[in-house]
């Protein structure tokens, strides 16, 4: 699973079906400890995620595993909303 | 499969209820010599690791085949600790 | 999933026969800010996009050959949606005028 920033959303009429009603969201891929990485994702939300907020997706086939998603045609979805992180300090 | 080792947790109430109850760890894939190689992964768990420790674990669908006949939606699971590793045939 | 923009399409007769009678798009990936980000990459097409759209792709295997309705075939990557806009957020979590703006009118230049 990705750490990502929620920073945007896609409106899209025209679309699969299956895909209606759900919240399509931008995704940029962080860090642990918070930076921004290069690239983004474009992931269903199946938590309420809202701007800015720190998530995790999971991706590829396992995407359709997340209840909510079962067989529809996505490989990106926002599983969860993060409370915290916490870095060994070793590391 | 791959090496990593566990860098740290994830802590999150809101979630998709396929992850409830499971423990989220931050992992950092490591090459051999247990440097580190790439980004940190989030990682579900179904062998108690915790922090410091070397493990390895799979990537993609295979992630959530332990957690069956629950459906946990996860792309990345630890699935073993290391306790020894050896590199090459000679012995250290 | 990402962003494309539909710059072709291909044509083939010698082709897998799960890919009779279905269009595959050439479709260029967008970044953020709409510049090309790597190669065009073949798509089927699901939603009846055409050159100039601006285009959800998806890059799940069972997504993309159930999108175009399917069985089990050779195919990794589908349009799944023609995109009407896309919204960045602020720093502070208003929309970007400035962002969501050129999208409008490109989306406008390229119908």
């Amino acid at each position: 699973m990705t750490l990502g920033r929620v920073v945007g959303t896609i409106v899209a009429t025209r679309k699969d079906a299956r895909l209606e009603g759900h919240t399509l969201l931008i995704v940029k891929p962080v860090t642990p400890d918070g930076k921004e990485e290069a690239g983004y994702l474009i992931a269903v939300d199946t938590v309420g995620a809202g701007n800015r907020e720190l998530v995790f997706t999971v991706g590829g086939s396992s995407a359709r595993m997340a209840s909510g998603c079962k067989d529809k045609p996505v490989d990106c979805v926002i599983v969860g909303i993060v409370d915290g992180v916490s870095m060994d300090a070793a590391r | 499969m791959q090496l990593g080792r566990v860098v740290g947790r994830i802590w999150a109430s809101v979630k998709n209820p396929g992850l409830e109850a499971q423990r989220l760890l931050l992992v950092q894939p490591v090459t051999p010599d247990l440097s580190a190689s790439g980004k940190v992964v989030i990682c579900t768990d179904c062998t108690g690791a915790g922090s410091g420790e070397v493990v390895y674990w799979v990537r993609g669908r295979e992630a959530s085949f332990p957690f069956q006949p629950g459906e946990v939606p996860t792309d990345a699971t630890v699935v073993g600790i290391v306790d020894e590793l050896h590199v090459g045939g000679g012995g250290a | 999933m990402q962003i494309g923009r539909v710059i072709g399409d291909i044509s083939a007769t010698q082709k897998h026969p799960s890919h009779e009678g279905k269009t595959i798009l050439l479709v260029q990936p967008l970044g953020l800010d709409g510049s090309a980000t790597g190669n065009p990459v073949a798509a089927v097409d699901g939603v009846k996009a055409g050159v100039g759209d601006k285009v959800l792709l998806v890059y799940d295997g069972f997504a993309a050959f159930t999108t175009v309705g399917l069985k089990p075939s050779p195919i990794d990557t589908a349009v799944i949606g023609i995109i009407d806009r896309v919204e960045l957020f602020s720093e502070t979590g208003a929309p970007v005028g400035a962002a969501a703006a050129p999208q409008q009118k490109h989306k406008q230049k390229a119908r």
